[in-house]
């Protein structure tokens, strides 16, 4: 077989091949698209996978971050970097033909960066206004208010999209495509709807009363966390990420714990670990206890609300007896966590596990089965596998589509790799295949965590570090199993005591992008329906 | 009031030109009550506005206007363990014409304000405002953000504010109770400035 340096040389032999924390290829701007299609293509390494985008301003260049991994064994890593050094009009190719995912990543790092990209049909800025003065996340962005003052006047949307293009003579062009046809019939859900389980705006145009087009919006709860990230000290960073996405705060901070630690070469007491994995596990089932009482509640099911909540109480009481919080829990430190358990907690752990059993049983027999739910959910909102990777639809979701994405089995982290449970695949592709995913993903933390349980080792719960930590310089990315899907942390760290760069990828923005191509030709009912078996968080989207 | 009791409790009520105690001389209501209650026919004296604003205070329609965290503890405020229904406030209007209370709960960012304001305009009056948690009360963690609305009072004026990042359910049900005092204490009908 041959070797990827080989394939990547091959292909541009300009190329600068490094071995850093992941295999890392620089190459000019020009040429990341023809070595992409290349990774992409090959039989061996098959790279089919956009897992994150990552805009970077370097001072003199602006870039581009890719982690590109291949569906078939998601461990399988590359990064790839581009720049460009024209700060005035900084231009990159796209790589949205061969990933859709890259649409609204591409966008968002216009809007943050001033990066356009090449052969992007839609260039409009993500998350902020078309009108904002500067791009946040350049070094040089300046903060004045004065140059965006707060708006209380709503204005009109244009639903004119910009886009440059090369024609086939190496030519440069701009052009403007509407996003509506002349004659659509375009309604607004969100950006406050109740069911859009966040500030979410869908612009639907209908055809009678089904789903013709939707152009996503975002940004309403856009918070900047990123850039105030770059002016913290890691420590000092870990409570935003808690604040993403609330509905799995644990396993956010998890994560980025993680990354800092690896980085810098941190070892954490088997204990620590044994309680990170436990409290990850109760996230997950916490989290998905709220993703089915609300997709239930979407449908039509007030009962299941109550009956999630329900359930979801004693999690939280067990939270707040460990560390005082409930929903936000700040509880990973770097080097451990924060409180130790309680001499009670196995206990209560227990109790729980046996009343979520019964209550699982409850569950499917009166929703799973009702004849009016499964017509909202069978053969509904249909996500092929090929689409779910296309768009890195992975979580829950994407293992509703028939594909094997969790990375607890492929890069196990803390104590995965010590624990044996099912990873639950289904190959409806439907509304129903996510719906039954999430329940049974609950049965499996339940296993997991019995299997922790009587095992929690004596020792320390937390290492001692230094109240402020430096990274060595390099590039660090972390990605973990989150309840949606793949969280990602990525720092760039220039050996100070702040992160150069940090970027979070947010599962839900891949759950949201599919959202227009899955709902297409559905009715607008089924919309909120397929909304909910997706289970976005928008915080964790906008950041 | 208790039995036997026919003194008519009027506090502070100010109109201009007539003296507080002129209110407190009642005599022929008072004898008239006396006399009903003699004959048999039960009754009790109050002020119209005591009844409406109790009637009002404890059917505080909200509309949820939650944009993050905060939102899901306003929802486990409304599920079955902490019960807001105790408060007669479960109805959450989605309309915020059928609203009385709206409860900002979240990070208010620059895109939502002019929505934030938007759905506040739309509402009827009287309509209150309870800014929950510390986002929506100054900006919270995010208050050096580029994108961030430093409190939601910049925009619209608050009666309660709930503090908590975010607030426990027990924390935005005694705001919520704050807010039914103030209710309380308000005159609804022939308002006098």
């Amino acid at each position: 077989m041959k070797d990827i340096k080989e394939l990547v040389l091959e292909t541009i032999p300009s190329a600068v091949v490094e071995e850093k924390q992941k295999l890392t290829v620089t190459v000019e701007s020009r040429d990341l698209h023809p070595l992409v299609a290349t990774l992409k293509a090959d039989p061996a390494f098959r790279f089919d996978l956009l897992m994150q985008l990552i805009g970077v301003d370097w001072g003199e260049k602006l870039g581009v971050v890719y982690l590109l991994s291949s569906s078939a064994d998601i461990s399988k890593e590359i990064v790839l970097i581009t720049a460009t050094d024209d700060r005035k009009n900084p231009l990159l190719y796209s790589v949205t033909d061969l990933y859709e995912t890259a649409h609204l990543n591409e966008r968002e790092v216009f809007a943050m960066f001033g990066i356009r990209f090449i052969n992007n049909p839609d260039m409009r800025r993500f998350i902020l206004n078309s009108d904002w003065t500067g791009f946040p996340l350049r070094k040089d962005y300046n903060a004045d208010p004065v140059l965006n003052p707060v708006n209380l006047v709503s204005k009109e949307m244009t639903d004119i999209a910009p886009s440059i293009y090369e024609t086939p003579q190496g030519e440069i062009k701009e052009k403007l495509t509407d996003i509506f046809e002349k004659d659509d019939y375009v309604i607004n859900i969100g950006p406050q709807h109740p069911s859009t389980h966040g500030v979410m705006h869908f612009r639907t145009a209908l055809d009678g009363e089904n789903v013709k087009k939707i152009d996503v919006h975002s940004g309403y709860i856009h918070r900047g966390i990123e850039k105030l990230s770059e002016e913290l000290t890691y420590s000092q960073i870990l409570h935003f990420t808690d604040r993403l996405d609330y509905l799995a705060a644990n396993i956010n901070r998890h994560a980025l714990c993680m990354c800092v630690e690896k980085a810098a070469e941190i070892e954490v007491p088997e204990r620590a670990q044994y309680i990170r994995t436990i409290m990850d596990e109760l996230t997950r089932i916490e989290s998905h206890l709220v993703a089915w009482a609300a997709m239930c509640n979407d449908i039509g099911s007030t009962t299941a609300f109550i009956y999630g909540f329900r359930e979801r109480e004693v999690i939280l009481d067990i939270f707040e007896k460990v560390c005082g919080g409930r929903l936000i829990m700040n509880h990973n430190v770097i080097g451990g966590v924060m409180f130790d358990i309680y001499p009670e907690f196995q206990k209560d752990v227990e109790a729980f596990i046996v009343q979520m059993r019964k209550a699982l049983i409850e569950y499917h027999r009166f929703f799973s089965g009702n004849v009016i739910a499964l017509g909202r959910m069978k053969g509904i909102g249909m996500m092929s596998k090929k689409d779910a990777i296309s768009w890195a639809v992975t979580g829950p979701a994407g293992r509703g589509s028939g594909w094997s994405c969790d990375l607890r089995k492929y890069v196990p982290y803390a104590l995965y790799d010590k624990v044996e449970f099912n990873e639950v695949i289904r190959t409806e592709c439907d509304s129903f295949a996510r719906y039954m995913n999430r329940l049974d993903e609950i049965e499996e933390s339940c296993r997991i965590i019995e299997q922790l349980l009587p095992n929690i080792p004596e020792g320390a719960f937390a290492t001692k570090t230094k109240p402020i930590i430096k990274l060595p310089e390099g590039q660090f990315f972390q990605r973990v199993e989150a309840a949606r899907g793949e969280f990602g942390v990525f720092i760039e760290s220039h050996g100070d005591k702040f992160p150069y760069r940090i970027k979070f990828r947010s599962p839900s923005m891949a759950l949201v992008s599919i959202m227009p191509h899955i709902c297409r030709g559905e009715k607008i009912a089924d919309l909120i329906a397929i909304g909910g078996s997706m289970d976005y968080v928008i915080p964790c989207i906008d950041r | 009031m208790e039995k036997g009791s026919i003194e008519m409790e009027v506090k502070n009520i100010y109109i201009k030109g007539i003296p507080n105690e002129e209110f407190k001389d009642n005599e022929y209501l008072e004898n008239y009550v006396t006399e009903l209650r003699q004959n048999g026919v039960p009754v009790i004296v109050g002020k119209l506005d005591d009844l409406i604003n109790w009637g009002r205070s404890n059917s505080l329609w909200p509309l949820a206007f939650a944009t993050s965290c905060c939102g899901i503890e306003f929802m486990s405020a409304a599920a079955a363990r902490h019960d807001l229904a105790r408060f007669g406030m479960e109805v959450t209007r989605n309309s915020p014409r059928q609203a009385d209370v709206i409860l900002v709960a979240g990070t208010i960012v620059h895109k939502m304000a002019p929505l934030l304001k938007r759905v506040y305009d739309q509402m009827a009056e009287p309509k209150y405002v309870v800014a929950m948690g510390s986002c929506a009360i100054s900006g919270g963690p995010f208050i050096n953000s580029y994108h961030v609305v430093k409190g939601v009072d910049e925009i619209i004026p608050v009666d309660v504010y709930v503090p908590g990042c975010p607030p426990r359910p027990e924390g935005l049900f005694y705001g919520l109770m704050q807010l039914q005092r103030k209710v309380k204490m308000e005159r609804f009908l022939f308002k006098v400035k």
